[in-house]
């Protein structure tokens, strides 16, 4: 039941009421690759009384709303969610499924792709549209999921030559939320919601909601610290240096691992990409993943002791020395010169 | 009541130590080639359910699917205590996606049947995709609860989980069976048992006896096979043949993703201005970092 134009479709994730940031960076990045295939970009929107988020999506280029609005779908939940999704792409089989790369998305895209049996890359890096010769057959417009793999010595670009719906997942921040001055078309139609019993199986009995305390992708200056920190002890002298020059502490995949930080500040391919004015990169090698997800910040500072770092590549200003004994001199040097 | 668990587990090479050189001209992996670990949130997730086994009796097994070395992995979940392991293997498998793992996985679960509870890791750091425990029970029409913390409780057919979630966490009850995948804060694994150990270091895969028959013409494989499993040593082996299973739904065919190109990651040369590690190059930075307009 292909319709004449491909779609770009982008599930908008919402939590409370309130739409996740991602899911407009989506949008945005939907927009272009409906331009690309000559296509239509739509939002599906799943909640309880969502007319006005649903609308808000328009100003992100959504040509379209597939709006499933019930009292029972208020809250996230797999069953229902995957039941309203799956239905929606087998009935119209959407060209790209777009999900954001949350506890959410990460939750039901699999199941999606499952019941539809489409292509699923998680953690995209980047996604192009182009032709592909594939074991000698010529494919027109696929969709390229690139994405870092294997422990990062190697970007990999995914295709589904033979999947109808190709889907991807993408972290937050990876793709720029791109407001449109003028929304082009306004449509939202309604997607009946019959609730079943298996609805219930799973059942939401308590919620604790912590508002994020930080805010990575909004901060000017980021301070982060890689396992070559050693200690979460050792990320206190980041702390300081970061009150001082007022930035935002954050960390790579490995300092994460380690227990030296926490998880919502983690920078990279599975953690949050972020594009501040400066970024300080300490004790930190610079594995691809961490890379994709720190690149585009306007100036890098690198500080490692090891002068054959990957990060030092990438960088603007590169100080080869341990990191306890340079931090100490950069916030001397930054309260002598500017308070 | 007891609940009856079964723990998906995998094998999984250890990515600090990857080089170009592991990569199949296919784009896929040539694990022998790589050192492989226990992925880490599977050990958690089997440590789960010793846990969840340990509180409200019943069993554990496990279950997993990979080439002849997997047999590693599955003493390793016998020594730490599992009731059974399975392994799932067959050339017909190799080159799997998370949708044709999925596949395999369910059809093998299905043989395991009657199950309360399956347990998963909730990513496996080889993809990091945390698709393949969604998918399962997708597959076998089960619901699912994803990034459990902690088992609160069980009550008869219903299983009380604490699950995080985006900027917070939700307390989950969910109807038996369903299936849960476990972050790393769940539990720690606890070490191997010494007599288990003793106890189960000789036991073999169906694919291990084979391989010991090929070294040996005395051998057979049945005879062996009986002999093992006289001595409770026997690690049942799933194959192609065993499973239900479409061969056009398996291995690197039943994947719709397929690895397009491979790019090593070159470093570009450097062009960095290298400021020295004392106080005057301190000094500098800032002076630097002022004519960028990011300070003062």
């Amino acid at each position: 039941m292909n319709e004449k134009q491909p779609q770009v479709w982008v599930f908008i994730e919402q939590r409370d009421g309130k739409p996740a940031d991602v899911s407009f960076e989506l949008l945005s990045k939907g927009r272009k690759l409906a331009e690309s295939l000559h296509g239509e970009l739509k939002a599906v929107v799943i909640g309880h009384d969502m007319h006005s988020l649903a609308e808000e999506t328009f100003r992100y280029g959504a040509q379209e709303v597939l709006l499933a609005d019930h009292g029972d779908l208020r809250h996230y939940n797999t069953l229902p969610y995957s039941r309203i999704l799956s239905r929606l792409v087998d009935e119209h089989q959407p060209r790209i499924v777009l999900f954001g790369g949350t506890f959410i998305g990460r939750d039901l895209a699999p199941r999606v792709a499952s019941h539809t049996l489409s292509g699923l890359t998680a953690d995209c890096t980047d996604l192009q549209i182009s032709d592909v010769t594939y074991v000698r057959k010529d494919y027109s417009q696929l969709l390229l999921q690139i994405r870092p793999a294997f422990g990062g010595n190697i970007i990999a670009t995914i295709i589904c030559p033979d999947s109808p719906v190709q889907m991807a997942t993408v972290r937050e921040g990876v793709m720029e939320k791109i407001p449109l001055a003028q929304p082009v078309e306004e449509r939202i139609t309604p997607v009946p919601f019959e609730p079943d019993p298996t609805d219930e199986l799973v059942r939401i009995i308590a919620r604790h909601h912590e508002e994020s305390k930080v805010n990575l992708k909004a901060a000017p200056i980021i301070v982060s610290g890689g396992y070559g920190m050693g200690n979460w002890q050792n990320f206190q002298v980041l702390y300081e240096l970061a009150h001082v020059i007022g930035g935002e502490v954050a960390g790579t995949r490995a300092a994460v691992d380690a227990g030296f930080i926490d998880q919502a500040r983690q920078v990279g391919q599975t953690g949050v990409t972020v594009r501040p004015k400066l970024y300080i990169a300490c004790g930190i090698s610079g594995a691809i993943q961490h890379r994709a997800g720190m690149r585009d910040a306007n100036k890098i500072i690198a500080i490692n002791s090891d002068p054959d770092a990957p990060i030092f590549s990438i960088c603007h200003y590169g100080i080869v020395g341990d990191v306890m004994e340079v931090i100490p001199m950069l916030i001397d040097a930054y309260k002598h010169k500017l308070k | 009541m007891s609940y009856h668990s079964i723990v998906m587990v995998k094998q999984v090479p250890d990515t600090a130590n990857i080089s170009g050189e592991v990569m199949k001209p296919d784009g896929t992996v040539n694990r022998s080639k790589l050192p492989t670990v226990f992925n880490p949130e599977d050990k958690v997730a089997l440590e789960l359910a010793l846990q969840f086994r340990d509180r409200y009796d019943g069993t554990v097994r496990v279950l997993t699917m990979g080439p002849a070395k997997a047999s590693d992995l599955l003493r390793d979940c016998l020594y730490m205590g599992a009731d059974e392991a399975f392994l799932v293997s067959d050339r017909k498998f190799a080159g799997a996606d998370t949708l044709a793992t999925s596949y395999v996985l369910a059809q093998a679960l299905q043989k395991l049947r009657p199950f309360d509870i399956i347990f998963a890791g909730r990513q496996a750091i080889d993809g990091d995709t945390a698709q393949v425990g969604p998918q399962t029970a997708e597959k076998l029409g089960l619901p699912q609860i994803t990034y459990a913390e902690e088992i609160v409780e069980a009550q008869g057919p219903k299983i009380t989980v604490k699950r995080k979630v985006d900027h917070g966490f939700e307390v989950l009850e969910g109807a038996l069976p369903l299936l849960i995948t476990v972050v790393k804060d769940a539990a720690t694994p606890r070490p191997f048992r010494a007599t288990r150990a003793m106890a189960y270091k000789n036991a073999r895969t169906l694919l291990e006896l084979e391989k010991m028959t090929e070294a040996n013409s005395l051998l057979y494989v049945d005879q062996l096979k009986e002999e093992y499993v006289s001595k409770g040593l026997f690690i049942p082996t799933m194959t192609a043949d065993d499973l239900d299973v479409d061969p056009k739904r398996c291995g690197l065919e039943g994947s719709p993703t397929k690895v397009h190109k491979i790019e090593s990651v070159v470093l570009g040369g450097s062009t960095h201005e290298t400021i020295p590690a004392n106080k005057d190059g301190m000094y500098a930075l800032i002076d630097r970092l002022m004519e960028d307009h990011i300070f003062g």
